[in-house]
């Protein structure tokens, strides 16, 4: 018998948040994997632990119990640096709202993760420019972000997820502040990018947006269901 | 993309509260730059006016014998010989380790000469070092003796001998012109002929000698014992002693203003290190979505903290610079609303290095605690705020 390895494995994950003497189970049990190069839409409603998983998933928030394996690598074995040094290589995330720095011009926003990285300035600024030109904003990269329209901003926020070229792309709800039209544009880009090799993970309550996935995990009361 | 473009960024951004921060900075290394202007100003203002008061330093040949006299009057009857040291070897006193301090040397020398069948004291001086030293020596008329063949006569001198300016007097058989009468001092001088060093010397037989050397010393709290010790060793055959009451006077006022300031300038630099520190935790807590974002995007706690630390820093160096300019102009208008006569000091580019170091140094000490809070912040907890 063959073990097939997984990019993303949840292994009996649980998150309890506590707060006082009250206790909330936002992920009550959950078990799964992702494969390389899927575009997955983790889909459920508000408040039912989508967003909670998916700040797992981006080794930003600790399981109450339970593994994620990222190509066989417990996240939180590794210490807080490591998890950031792993974010920095190999997780690209889009937040909702944008999430840009208001202070720094596109440009500045795009490179902002490689400013922990060792690149030369001159392959930053190329890295940059292209992945800018690959979201369509190659004529605004000087523009602060409250210059840019919310559809533009969100193409900022992907080129900023782009730019040190992650294998996986974490989404959280990318669409919820633009219109349907703008909306749909953003989630063919995403789709393209799958198509180029990334392995897209979006969270989403809507199920138009969740129809660009190749694969959805329904989320409901902190379990799932694939 | 550097980090520090991120930490330029953000004082760009919140143009406001940092420059209430650079205002907590530059009240606190002004009004210390401000109080030690002051006080060297202060400090120079007692000295010229301590120098006013002559010697603090004297030097006389060592004696065996013990003295026998007491605010002028001699008890014991007893003649002493008069020792004397060596006129060439004064210049001995050059090669001290502190002789920059050194402001005056007076040497002189002493005896007795005959004026009309009666013994009168006698005193070789250097007139230009002298007149430096006892600024409290007043002419009736005429001049002060410029030639060898002038004198100048202690009050209490002319008024027994019967002496007057222009007229001529005989010491020892050798004919002088009385250039002018002193004013009464009080001191031994009204009991004394005063003459050029060299005449004096020739007229007692003591060419070469000297009988004592008054010295003042001029120097910001200097250590005038060590001085005294510096001079002992240079001139082993001397006695050489502090005037104890002038120079503890200096110490004492000198210290006064140092204690004085050295409070407020603490008490000011703990309200400025607290502004610093409200402001920047305030800073740190607004950016609690920011600081999110970078740990969210890979940045380490220490990328983190040196981003905020960066703008410490920067604000420290223009918080440094403002305040040192601006405590040197506050310095340069109160000095003589202040101080009667005050002078500014002048701009000591030491102490600027030392203003900024200093407000660096407050800046990332009291940015220390939020820029640690802030790499500690939870991502997660951070990001939960998006």
């Amino acid at each position: 018998m063959t073990q097939v390895n997984h990019l993303i494995e949840i292994q009996g994950l649980k998150k309890t948040y506590q707060s006082g003497d009250s206790k909330v189970d936002a992920i009550k049990q959950m078990e799964f994997f992702i494969d390389d190069e899927e575009f997955i839409a983790i889909m459920g409603q508000s408040g039912s632990g989508k967003s909670t998983l998916l700040s797992i998933m981006g080794a930003l928030n600790h399981p109450t119990q339970g593994k994620v394996l990222v190509d066989s690598l417990d996240l939180y074995s590794l210490s807080g640096e490591q998890r950031a040094d792993f974010r920095s290589e190999y997780i690209g995330f889009i937040f909702q709202s944008f999430q840009l720095i208001p202070y720094l011009t596109v440009l500045e926003n795009v490179k902002l993760p490689m400013a922990v990285t060792g690149q030369k300035k001159k392959i930053k600024n190329q890295m940059a420019l292209e992945v800018i030109k690959r979201v369509g904003l190659e004529t605004k990269p000087h523009r602060l972000p409250d210059q840019l329209s919310g559809g533009e901003q969100e193409r900022v926020a992907i080129a900023r997820a782009l730019v040190n070229k992650p294998p996986i792309i974490l989404a959280d709800e990318p669409t919820g502040n633009l219109d349907s039209k703008t909306a749909n544009e953003i989630m063919m880009l995403l789709q393209s990018l799958n198509d180029e090799g990334h392995t897209i993970i979006v969270v989403t309550h809507n199920s138009d947006m969740g129809a660009y996935a190749t694969r959805s995990i329904k989320v409901q009361d902190g379990e799932c269901f694939a | 993309m550097k980090l520090h473009n991120i930490s330029f960024g953000n004082i760009k951004r919140r143009k406001g509260k940092m420059l209430f921060l650079i205002l907590g900075l530059v009240i606190g290394i002004s009004t210390v730059v401000t109080l030690l202007s002051i006080t060297e100003s202060m400090t120079r203002n007692i000295e010229e006016r301590l120098n006013q008061f002559g010697a603090n330093i004297v030097m006389v040949p060592k004696s065996e014998n013990l003295s026998l006299n007491y605010g002028g009057i001699d008890v014991g009857g007893v003649s002493y010989q008069v020792r004397e040291f060596d006129q060439e070897k004064l210049p001995g006193i050059k090669t001290i380790k502190n002789y920059k301090n050194l402001s005056i040397i007076a040497p002189k020398v002493l005896g007795t000469v005959m004026v009309n069948d009666k013994n009168v004291l006698l005193m070789g001086v250097l007139f230009e070092e002298e007149l430096a030293l006892k600024t409290w020596w007043h002419k009736t008329g005429g001049t002060f003796p410029a030639k060898e063949d002038e004198v100048m006569l202690g009050s209490q001198v002319a008024s027994l001998l019967g002496f007057k300016q222009g007229d001529t007097i005989s010491l020892s058989g050798t004919s002088f012109k009385v250039a002018t009468i002193l004013k009464p001092t009080g001191a031994a001088e009204d009991n004394a002929i005063i003459s050029n060093l060299s005449s004096a010397q020739k007229l007692l037989g003591k060419q070469g000698k000297l009988s004592m050397v008054e010295i003042s010393a001029f120097c910001q709290g200097c250590p005038i014992t060590e001085l005294t010790l510096q001079i002992a060793e240079k001139f082993p055959n001397a006695k050489v002693t502090a005037m104890k009451q002038a120079v503890m006077s200096k110490m004492q006022s000198i210290d006064m203003f140092r204690s004085f300031s050295l409070g407020i300038s603490i008490i000011v630099i703990l309200i400025g290190s607290l502004l610093v520190l409200v402001t920047m935790m305030g800073s740190v807590n607004e950016r609690t979505r920011e600081i999110g974002i970078f740990r969210a995007i890979g940045f380490r706690r220490g990328h983190v903290m040196q981003i905020i630390l960066l703008e410490a820093m920067l604000l420290g160096i223009i918080g440094g610079i403002l305040g040192f300019v601006i405590g040197n102009l506050i310095a340069y208008g109160i000095i003589p609303v202040v101080m009667k006569d005050g002078v500014f000091a002048g701009i000591n580019l030491n102490l600027g290095i030392v203003s900024i170091l200093m407000a660096v140094a407050l800046s990332l000490l009291a940015s220390l605690y939020p820029a640690f809070k802030a790499s500690n912040m939870d991502p997660s907890e951070a990001l939960r705020a998006l």
